[in-house]
């Protein structure tokens, strides 16, 4: 009798309280920007494919829902196809924390329902977005030592110039 | 043997061996750059530094480097004291300041020796913050990438190439910081064992070109063991493939043939099988259209084609020992053809007998290298066994050992030996007509027609022993050379001969023959190993057969309803009209092959067969290993192995005694019951039955990624995993893995920590010696009971003779395009030079380079010119199929004079 009537009073009190269910879709919850939701390809600063193909977050993902094949022009690395089976896809990040390029982010959408499994399969034209994402600044081929049009050896960061191997002077 | 204790525990060592060999032997995770097992010591990197106590009672110690120490019993080593630690932590650090920030866009990430040491050693965050030394790369060619800025300079690269491999077009340039590994100026490296710098090189400076067009991380590719089939040394490999191609195709160690490397034919010739020319449907040709079809229908017209009269075979040198002994079974050992012409028939049949009958030992790749005198006898193996004669130059460092016994320099003392034995090479003898790859290191070259070349080696064979027949009528320059050789032979332990098929030049081996049985008569522990051409050669001398000559003969006769030709290009055995005769005779013509031959365009009835990747398979070396395959892919239907359809061929047929395989294993069991110098191919590799901890052996690497996505394009569906009957090994990454796996089933080297090849260590029982888990293959030609007197071969050949317009026009077989398979390949092809005719002295009014014509192998051509004045007169020199398609053996050719001017 007692554990019936303070069930009640406890669900009464309830009635007081400020509402923590949101009335989805007509009102949409703010989301922080870390949220992991829907995955993306960024590009870089100058608009180019952040993605170098160098496939660690298909390594990383615990339920291997990613695949991509590496192809290559005038040094530049980039996925030739970059495939993200999301009905496999448990939104862990842990491909962002893999990726060395910042090229793969989990972005806080999460809006992605399908009535068919195979329309959950994104490709790269489905992935690759226009914009820098999290991190407008970072470009690896600015870093990196290899060469690609418009930046020769010794350009990048930290780097000197060529040397001559044929000097022998200190 | 001795005991070192490592960090307190009791490790057993050799003392001929060093304390980083003896460290990584005791299953110790040491870092080290610049120590390869083959190339041996020179601590130009300082990694491998550890701390070494004179005593019980010595607390303080002194750092030594492991690779350069040798092992003393008692030795008190420690890897894990502090202070050997920093050292090795700074020097890494050291290593890595000039390195490019470039692992994501690098090749050798995720299988690199630099990034497991440097996280080995701990280094994980930069403190250098001044500006990186760059360097501008080369172009290499079309087998290697070239990336200096992530080189360390542990000099690895040079060793191999130039003091291992003797090319000479890598060099270290600049100085102290700005050391630079590459060419004097951009160009294909030279070298035919360039690919080894690939896996040479601890870091991604020299990288797989074609590999990185097709890239895929390590970790993403399946693996299985395989046999390189582009020559007859029978390289272990391990083909790599990924979403059902070949993508690349490394070295798998086997202690006793390649060990440590391979060719680059044998490394970049599997283009093949992935060729717009592949066979990927049965064709039917209807009025000379070809029609794809279907597998029933295939064997419905063949059921049809097989009651108009007898079904004649024609195997392959190039095809493994079940598909030949398929098509044999379907035709009966009486109509069954080896696919060679007479004279290379004979030859090849020979062989084993020849190497069974003589007394002198039939040597191992590695058994050749301990050689201390060796007789090249008219064949240029740097072509025909490529990797064969870079064994035959670690021969010249023989002569170093003793040398480096008495200044107590141990062997694995890499410079100060190579120093020793600089001034002393042991002798190598080159007889041959034309100029090899191996005359800069040999001590004698002699130029001869093969007939005179077989003259000499009889003569030196009179000479090392008397009962020997002699050659009549030698000049007297020629008795001087077989003296002075035959003495070089006789002063030595364990001489070596070498001869071989390319001449097809029966008095040749016979005299080579004659010369090791004569070494062995004297109690030398004398060795004779003989090269024949093909991949199976060897195995088809084993299961026999009849020539071409005689098909030739039953199709004139009419005795030939079905040809049935499994791949065999017969247009490189046949002249034009010859085959034209043999295919107007015979009413129907099968091709079973994987690749689209200009034969297999003529056929009535073409059936894909899988190729080395997508099958299982035995192979017989030219020693007689026999050693298997097996299938890196599984073929896609309606593809399958050549002896599968020649099974279903025979069942169509409705022979009563239809064979009834259904795995590799039951088809080598029948092989083994039926042939008896083929018996013990069962002990090649262990069966399918094979299970390791009660699994089967994983073929995928752990970590294999994209599992649920790779194929989510075509369906989201899991499917269960294709399963090949023919492997043992499992198709997932699911199974055993083990140091302990027999080297016949290694898919992959990957140890806790060593990502890279250089893991290869810890699955050796001990470094540099054999696997863990056995070597592969099967000798099968060591049963052989030679005779108790010896017995001399007397088929001394008349000299050669010229005639002023006459020449004898030899195969000068090419390291790059002669070969069938590999051709086909991208990068090999990138590599073939037009054919040339070499000539000793040119025709009145003809320039080096001019055009001359000639008639050869029924095609009248027109080929370049090249001056050669090393050649014998009255010999010339033209690459077999590359001008005229049938040229194979020597042929006398009469020269039109020039053309054009």
């Amino acid at each position: 009798m007692f554990g019936i009537l303070r069930t009640l009073w406890l669900t009464f009190l309830h009635m007081g309280h400020r509402r923590v269910t949101v009335g989805y879709p007509e009102h949409k919850p703010p989301l922080p920007p870390r949220y992991r939701g829907r995955i993306i390809l960024s590009r870089d600063p100058d608009g180019m494919e952040r993605c170098v193909a160098c496939n660690l977050c298909a390594v990383a993902c615990p339920v291997d829902c990613i695949s991509l094949q590496k192809a290559e022009q005038d040094g530049r690395w980039y996925p030739d196809y970059f495939r993200i089976n999301f009905s496999r896809c448990i939104f862990c990040g842990m491909c962002e924390e893999a990726c060395p390029t910042y090229a793969i982010q989990l972005i806080p959408d999460f809006e992605m329902s399908e009535y068919l499994r195979p329309n959950l399969v994104y490709e790269k034209e489905d992935l690759l977005i226009s914009g820098t994402g999290k991190y407008p600044d970072y470009s690896f081929f600015r870093v990196a030592g290899v060469k690609i049009p418009g930046k020769d050896k010794g350009e990048a960061e930290r780097e000197a110039p060529p040397v001559d191997i044929h000097t022998l002077l200190p | 043997m001795a005991t070192i204790l490592i960090d307190g525990r009791a490790c057993p060592a050799r003392t001929d061996e060093n304390l980083l060999q003896a460290c990584l032997e005791a299953g110790a995770d040491l870092p080290y750059f610049c120590w390869h097992p083959d190339l041996g010591s020179v601590g130009a990197c300082r990694q491998c530094a550890i701390k070494q106590f004179s005593g019980p009672d010595d607390k303080t110690g002194r750092i030594v480097m492991a690779c350069m120490t040798q092992v003393t019993d008692g030795a008190i080593l420690s890897i894990d004291e502090p202070q050997a630690r920093e050292f090795r932590a700074g020097v890494v650090e050291w290593l890595m300041t000039n390195h490019p920030h470039d692992c994501p866009v690098c090749p050798e990430g995720g299988e690199c020796h630099l990034q497991d040491m440097t996280v080995m050693t701990g280094h994980d965050s930069r403190r250098y913050r001044f500006t990186k030394r760059t360097h501008r790369n080369q172009d290499l060619g079309p087998f290697i990438n070239h990336e200096m800025n992530r080189c360390i300079g542990c000099y690895r690269c040079v060793r191999f190439y130039r003091d291992y491999a003797g090319g000479e077009d890598l060099a270290a340039f600049a100085a102290h910081n700005d050391l630079y590994f590459g060419r004097h100026e951009d160009g294909a490296l030279e070298s035919a064992f360039s690919g080894n710098l690939v896996e040479v090189c601890p870091t991604g400076v020299f990288t797989d070109k074609p590999f990185s067009a097709v890239y895929s991380r390590k970790w993403d590719m399946r693996g299985a063991p395989s046999v390189c089939a582009h020559c007859a040394v029978g390289c272990n490999t391990i083909v790599n493939a990924r979403q059902g191609t070949v993508r690349r195709v490394i070295n798998r160690y086997h202690e006793a043939v390649n060990r440590y490397f391979l060719c680059d034919r044998g490394r970049y010739g599997h283009g093949f099988t992935s060729a717009p020319t592949r066979l990927r449907a049965p064709i039917l040709r209807q009025d000379g259209i070809p029609v794809p079809i279907s597998m029933a229908t295939a064997l419905e017209r063949f059921a049809a084609m097989a009651k108009d009269g007898p079904i004649v075979g024609i195997g392959s040198t190039r095809a493994s020992l079940e598909s030949n002994f398929a098509l044999r079974c379907l035709t009966g050992p009486d109509r069954f053809s080896t696919g060679l012409t007479q004279l290379e028939h004979d030859l090849t049949m020979q062989v084993p007998a020849l190497l069974r009958a003589t007394p002198a030992r039939n040597p191992s790749l590695h058994d050749m290298e301990s050689a201390d005198a060796v007789l090249v006898l008219g064949e240029d193996v740097c072509v025909t066994a490529p990797r064969l004669s870079l064994a035959l130059r670690q021969t010249l460092r023989r002569a170093a050992f003793p040398a480096a016994d008495a200044a107590k320099v141990p062997h694995w003392m890499d410079a100060a030996v190579r120093m020793l034995g600089a001034d002393a090479p042991s002798p190598l003898m080159v007889l041959t007509p034309a100029a090899t790859d191996l005359d800069p290191i040999a001590a004698t070259i002699h130029r001869a027609a093969p007939d005179n070349l077989a003259r000499l080696g009889f003569a030196i064979a009179h000479r090392v022993d008397n009962s020997a027949p002699d050659a009549p009528d030698l000049s007297e320059t020629e008795i001087q050379l077989a003296d002075a050789l035959a003495t070089a032979l006789r002063t030595a332990h364990r001489p070596l001969i070498v001869a071989g098929l390319q001449y097809a030049n029966a008095a040749l081996i016979h005299a080579a023959a004659n010369i090791a049985t004569a070494l062995h008569a004297t109690g030398a522990d004398a060795a004779l190993s003989l090269v024949v051409p093909d991949c199976n050669s060897m195995g088809m001398a084993l299961t026999g057969g009849i020539p071409l000559d005689a098909v030739r003969a039953m199709a004139r006769a009419g005795h030939i309803g079905t040809l049935v030709v499994v791949e065999n290009d017969l247009t490189r055995r046949l002249d034009a009209a010859t085959l034209d005769e043999l295919l107007a005779a015979v009413p129907h013509l099968v091709v079973i092959d994987h690749i689209a031959t200009r034969l297999a365009e003529r056929a009535d009835l073409l059936l894909p067969a899988a190729s080395f990747a997508e099958s299982g398979g035995t192979l017989v070396n030219t020693e007689g290993r026999a050693q298997r395959f097996l299938p890196a892919l599984t073929p896609t239907m309606p593809i399958q192995e050549s002896w599968r359809w020649t099974q279903q061929l025979t069942q169509a047929a409705t022979h009563a005694d239809a064979p009834e395989w259904t795995n590799l294993d039951q088809i080598v069991a029948t092989i083994a019951q039926e042939i008896p110098a083929l018996s013990r191919i069962i002990d090649a590799a262990p069966d399918a039955e094979y299970r390791l901890d009660g699994r089967r052996i994983r073929s995928e690497p752990a970590r294999i990624s994209g599992r649920t996505a790779v194929r989510a394009d075509i369906s989201v569906h899991d499917r269960p995993l294709p399963q090949s009957p023919d492997t043992p090994l499992s198709p997932s990454m699911e199974g055993a893995y083990s140091p302990d796996m027999p080297g016949a089933l290694m898919p992959f080297y990957h140890a806790p920590g060593w990502n890279s090849v250089q893991s290869l260590n810890r699955f050796q029982q001990e470094i540099g010696g054999p696997m863990r888990g056995g070597d592969a293959g099967t000798r099968l030609l060591d049963d052989g009971i030679p005779p108790e007197t010896p017995e001399w071969h007397h088929d001394i050949p008349t000299p050669f003779t010229t005639a002023p317009d006459d020449l004898l026009l030899l195969p000068e077989p090419r390291l790059f395009g002669t070969e069938e398979l590999s051709a086909l390949s991208p990068p090999i092809a990138a590599r073939v030079t037009p054919a040339t005719l070499r000539l000793s002295t040119l025709p009145a009014g003809l320039q080096d380079g001019g055009m001359v014509s000639l008639t050869l192998a029924g095609e009248h051509l027109t080929l370049p010119v090249r001056h050669d004045p090393a050649l014998p007169p009255g010999i010339a020199l033209c690459p077999p199929h590359l001008a005229a398609r049938a040229f194979t053996t020597p042929v006398r050719v009469q020269l039109h004079g020039d053309d054009t001017p």
